[in-house]
């Protein structure tokens, strides 16, 4: 047999080889075997030296060509063992996706502070600054100043946690008014501030009271500020709190540091007014108190009234979620049983 | 109070309109209404009977049957088991299939074998409450004064078709605490003027000036004391009209004389008084102060011990009433009564309101007082009460009233601009409006120079200023019909000061950290207040506590979450990761207020994750807490100045798990685990705290950031293991390695602790690893070798390590 008959039998068994290999570690022995320093194609080229000068060209080729023929064969049948390793792989790592993710805890805020925070955004891009003031406040701002003074009948209306005579927990968060405007240079613009707050009562805590809770207090004073513009802007507060198809209406009432006064119902949004058991028939839930700021509180702060004037209002935080979310216990808020906490974790509006 | 709809309408055209839009309209324009009441509610085939004849039940000792007209062709058997039931009587029979008080059906029946048509009814049984009903009928049938047609319903005899408006007045409108005040308030409100009836009196008796003498000595507490005598009173009941005005109410009648007076009381809101004459010692009345315990029997026979602060009436010698409060049982209207003094006073409220709150002893008289009450129509009230007994107890009636003072005050005259109204409102109401509303409230008024000169009555002395008038227009002209609008003029910067911005950056750096925020409350016992607090000061105390629960302002936020955490166990939720912000306070000194420093506090018990199909669980330790600590303090810009000190100072914490927190020398706060007896105490699983004061972190010149490109040079890493004593510190450690390791050290990072036998009792085993980095050039071989040397020296000589 010639050495090109050789090299055809060497290549057309190589192939077979090739082709009917499963291992990729068998696949590269025969990779060593047939084309390595010791392979059979390697022994047959060492016989050329037996050929004539012309044929050796010829075979040295024809040799070489058998060699890639080969090589190329071997490269197919590792993509073809890849593609079959990957595929293997694959089917080895499938999972349940329906199993639960690992648990990664995220804390949720206390329901009563989305409430504030989320009526704080709104009132900061109303153009009002968020004013802080103290829990512990003196007669003189949580009362006098206030126009309440001492053996006012609207002292009862505010039972108060007194700490000395002159020192009590505040009943209200309206000291801030007073505390704003003494502080306020009217020569700068309008004043239109917010302050939330922790605010007390001397209180037996149960279902519909409780001892501590909160309150927001707003005040708008300029030149020109009309009740028309109270009842605009508890508009706006009422449909972002509660939803756009809010009405409201405003009935007299009576606070000693507005005049006038008045209460603020909105247009029940459990029966859209049509009467049920959250507004116990009537159509309308008591949302707030606000009113005209008194004369005499802007006087006392040394506000002329002549030239200004303006009006003030309070929420209750701590109301609004218990008509937003149907909490029927205000001690839910302080309690912290976590169940109760987490709930919210949903609700960012 | 309760207004009548029928009275009211006697006054003031109601023009028809249903009690209940009525009231609506009253709550929307003026006074808010709690409800409208009908005392008929759920009753229904209630009628008068006549007894025609009655006779003993034959099986039954205390049973009687009746005949009974019932306004049928027939009379009817009852049977009836009242001790007072007689022949001739005009009673209230229910009805078989009828309803009456608590929903009850009474059936057609048999009493021991006797047919019995219905029940003849008690004024409870019908819906009475038991304080109202007359004594002589509290314990039987009711029998009506006089016949009525048999087989008509009760209602309307008795009141009961009437609609009671139940007033929830504001302090500021107690004007509407009588009667003729609410007639005023709803003619306001349907352009109705009301009309009065008109007080006459004969005074046929004696000059009231023989009869008695009176002197007031705190004329400055009681502006107005009239008194005046009827003779010769018959002593009754009051005709079932006036009856019927009192229970519905809620005054139960007694007998003409006193209903006389609470009758008045309800028509004009001016509480009277009713002396038994012929029971005074002397005929000189003082009204004065009370001695320093004096004692005195008021009318519901309790003894009460005065106060030099009461003020209270006598008859010369002994108090006989305690002003403006309650009568003296001693001088007691009773039935053998034939002569009354009759007093109309006004006492001043806030000396009222404290003999009142002193002794516990609130009523409608002293209420009204302290509320405040019509000093214009004091001498009117107390002739209607005059003109009242002439007629129903043919009383004569001293001639002139006595006065012990008599100091009217002035009306008031306010100024009023039309346009300044509209501008405060926001509204275009024309001056014509305004015009008739002060009409309809009865105020006198005249237009000079474009502005109203407005004369408020008496009765409405809660009008001060023009504020006051422009929220009469405003109500009355109606708040539905204000335009809704929003503030105008120049534009103002809404937005948070950097202490609210902290705050919400600190809550969402915790809440990304898993922690769920509480609200605790502020007020705490007295045992917590100053617990895990450093530098206590003295306990800020309420004065008078509502419960020893909340009696004490807070010094430190843990004990809150402590609290919250033990609540949380109880109910079976074992894994709790929580934070609170909010004001810690501390005492300044007696007088000032105390500081209150904005605070944060988080506590961690329980699992930090719960065993689940994928990995165990782990309970949390003090390195969780820090990682969370770290990371907050990263956000804040302050990781690397805040040092941890072991601390043992907070006997709340575990001596050797705690850490104070410094951020220079000044103390930020602690981190650590509550201490093991306190948690055995509480039966508490081992629990985590730390709080910090946010103040002294606002108080810190933050540094701006400046942004760095990320290195391009390599960076080299080499790994530092030793070996020390047990009591060396991480922080020696690092801090060692920090200040040696040249200007090329990046970064120190621990990754193994060791301790055990085969490195040695009271020694262990640190693994370090150092990043080096030079932003400039590449490292070489040499520059970090250096630095590694250096910093073996100096751990060799400085704390004795020994390089592994
Ligand atoms: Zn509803």
């Amino acid at each position: 047999m010639g050495l090109k008959q050789q090299l055809e039998q060497l290549k057309e068994q190589g192939l077979e080889q090739i082709k009917s290999v499963n291992d990729p570690q068998e696949l590269n022995q025969i990779r060593v075997r047939l084309l390595g320093k010791k392979g059979p194609i390697t022994e047959v080229l060492r016989g050329m030296k037996d050929l004539s000068v012309d044929e050796r060209p010829k075979v040295g080729s024809f040799a070489n060509e058998i060699k890639q023929e080969i090589a190329g064969a071997i490269e197919k049948q590792v993509k073809v063992l890849d593609a079959v390793a990957l595929q293997k792989r694959l089917e080895h790592e499938t999972i349940d996706v329906t199993l639960p993710g690992r648990p990664v805890k995220t804390g949720t805020p206390h329901i009563l502070n989305q409430v504030i925070d989320d009526l704080e955004d709104l009132f900061v891009g109303l153009g009002y600054q968020v004013i802080d003031g103290p829990e512990v406040e003196t007669d003189h701002y949580n009362f006098e100043m206030m126009n309440i003074p001492k053996n006012h009948p609207a002292r009862d209306m505010q039972d108060t946690f007194y700490i000395t005579k002159e020192l009590l927990m505040r009943t209200h968060t309206s000291p801030n008014q007073a505390r704003t405007l003494e502080a306020h240079d009217f020569s700068k613009g309008p004043l239109k501030m917010i302050s939330p707050g922790r605010v007390y009562r001397r209180d037996t805590d149960d279902a519909t009271h409780s001892h501590q809770f909160h309150q927001i207090e707003g005040l708008v004073i300029d030149k020109h500020v009309t009740m028309a513009d109270l009842k605009g802007t508890l508009e706006v507060v009422a449909k972002h709190v509660f939803g756009e198809e809010r009405k409201i209406r405003l009935r007299p009432s009576y606070f000693p540091f507005t005049e006038p006064s008045i209460e603020v119902d909105i247009s029940c949004f459990a029966c859209g007014g049509k009467g049920c058991s959250v507004c116990k028939y009537t159509g309308w839930i008591e949302v707030l108190g606000a009113g005209m700021v008194h004369p005499n509180v802007l006087r006392g702060a040394g506000v002329d009234p002549e030239v200004y004037g303006g009006f003030a209002f309070g929420l209750g935080p701590d109301r609004f979620a218990m008509l937003k979310y149907g909490i029927n216990d205000i001690r839910e808020f302080y309690q912290n049983d976590l169940r109760f906490l987490q709930q919210f974790q949903q609700e960012v509006k | 109070m309760k207004i009548s709809y029928q009275w009211l309408n006697s006054f003031v055209n109601l023009q028809e309109i249903d009690p209940q839009k009525l009231a609506d309209q009253v709550s929307l324009t003026g006074i808010e209404v709690a409800g409208v009441i009908a005392p008929d509610e759920g009753l229904k085939k209630i009628v008068v009977g006549h007894i025609l004849s009655t006779q003993p039940h034959p099986d039954s000792d205390h049973l009687t049957l009746c005949q009974v007209d019932i306004g049928e062709d027939e009379p009817v058997q009852i049977v009836c088991g009242a001790p007072n039931v007689a022949t001739d009587q005009y009673v209230i029979v229910a009805l078989p299939n009828s309803r009456i008080s608590g929903n009850v059906k009474i059936k057609r029946g048999k009493m021991r074998g006797q047919a019995s048509e219905g029940m003849i009814c008690s004024l409870q049984e019908i819906g009475f409450s038991d304080s109202v009903v007359p004594k002589e009928f509290q314990n039987g049938i009711y029998v009506f004064p006089k016949a009525e047609s048999a087989g008509q319903p009760v209602f309307p005899l008795l009141g009961m078709d009437d609609r009671m408006i139940d007033f929830d007045i504001t302090p500021n409108r107690a004007d509407t605490l009588g009667m003729h005040g609410a007639a005023w308030e709803v003619g306001a409100m349907l352009h109705e003027r009301p009309q009065f009836p008109e007080v006459e009196v004969s005074e046929t008796g004696q000059p009231t000036g023989d009869l008695l003498k009176v002197s007031v000595s705190e004329k400055n507490l009681v502006p107005q004391y009239l008194l005046k005598v009827v003779q010769n009173v018959e002593i009754k009941p009051s005709p079932l009209w006036l009856q019927i005005r009192l229970w519905n109410n809620g005054i139960r009648p007694i007998n003409n004389v006193v209903d006389v007076t609470n009758f008045v009381l309800l028509e004009y809101g001016q509480p009277l008084h009713a002396f038994d004459y012929d029971k005074l010692t002397t005929h000189e009345i003082l009204v004065r102060r009370a001695q320093q315990e004096e004692p005195m029997v008021t009318l519901d026979g309790q003894t009460r011990t005065l106060t030099s602060e009461d003020l209270v009436i006598t008859d010369g010698q002994n108090p006989v009433a305690i002003a403006g409060v309650m009568g003296g049982l001693s001088s007691e209207i009773t039935a053998d009564t034939h002569n009354v003094v009759l007093e109309s006073a006004v006492f001043d409220g806030t000396s009222i309101r404290k003999t009142a709150q002193h002794h516990n002893l609130h009523t409608e008289a002293s209420t009204r007082f302290e509320k405040g009450i019509d000093q214009g129509s004091v001498t009117e009230a107390l002739q209607r009460a005059v003109q009242l007994l002439e007629k129903l107890a043919n009383g004569e009636s001293s001639q002139s009233i006595l006065v012990g003072n008599q100091e009217l005050p002035e009306e008031k005259q306010i100024l009023m601009d039309p346009k300044r109204v509209n501008h405060v409102l926001g509204t275009e109401i024309s001056v014509a409006e305004m015009g008739t509303i002060l009409d309809d409230l009865g105020f006198g008024y005249e237009l000079k120079a474009e502005k109203y000169s407005v004369t408020v009555p008496l009765r409405r002395w809660d009008i001060f200023i023009e504020a006051d008038l422009i929220e009469e227009i405003a109500r009355l002209h109606g708040y539905d019909k204000l335009p809704s609008t929003l503030p105008v003029g120049i534009q103002t910067v809404g937005g948070f000061n950097k202490r609210q911005l902290l705050i919400r950056e600190v809550k969402q750096s915790l809440l990304a950290n898993g922690l769920d925020e509480v609200i605790s409350y502020a007020l705490v016992k007295e045992n917590e207040a100053a617990a895990f607090t450093y530098d206590p000061t003295e306990n800020i105390e309420l004065d008078w506590p509502m419960t020893q629960d909340h009696a004490v302002l807070r010094q430190n936020l843990i004990s809150g979450l402590l609290n919250d955490l033990q609540y949380n166990l109880a109910r079976k939720q074992s894994n709790v990761a929580i934070f609170e912000q909010g004001n810690i306070f501390q005492k300044v000194n007696d007088t000032d207020q105390p500081t209150e420093v904005p605070t944060v506090a988080v506590l961690w018990a329980g699992n930090v994750t719960d065993s689940n199909w994928i990995a165990k669980d782990r309970a949390v330790d003090f390195y969780d807490l820090k990682g969370v600590l770290t990371n907050l303090l990263k956000t804040l810009g302050l990781a690397d100045r805040v040092t941890y000190v072991a601390d043992q100072t907070l006997p709340e914490l575990h001596p050797g798990r705690s850490a104070k927190l410094l951020i220079d020398s000044q103390t930020l706060g602690f981190i650590g685990e509550v201490h093991p007896s306190l948690q055995h105490d509480r039966q508490l699983p081992p629990t985590y705290v730390l709080q910090l004061n946010l103040q002294l972190i606002l108080d810190q010149k933050q540094a701006s950031l400046v942004s760095q490109s990320a290195a391009k040079y390599p960076a080299v890493e080499r790994d530092l293991a030793l070996i020390v004593d047990h009591q060396v510190t991480n922080s020696d450690i690092s801090d060692l390695i920090k200040s040696n390791g040249g200007k090329y050290l990046s970064d120190v990072q621990i990754f193994d602790v060791f301790t055990g036998e085969v490195i040695g009792l009271k020694k262990k085993s640190l693994a370090y690893r150092l990043h080096f980095q030079n932003p400039a050039a590449t490292l070489t071989d040499d520059q970090v070798t250096q630095a590694m040397d250096k910093i073996q020296t100096a751990l060799q000589d400085q704390i004795d390590a020994q390089i592994r």
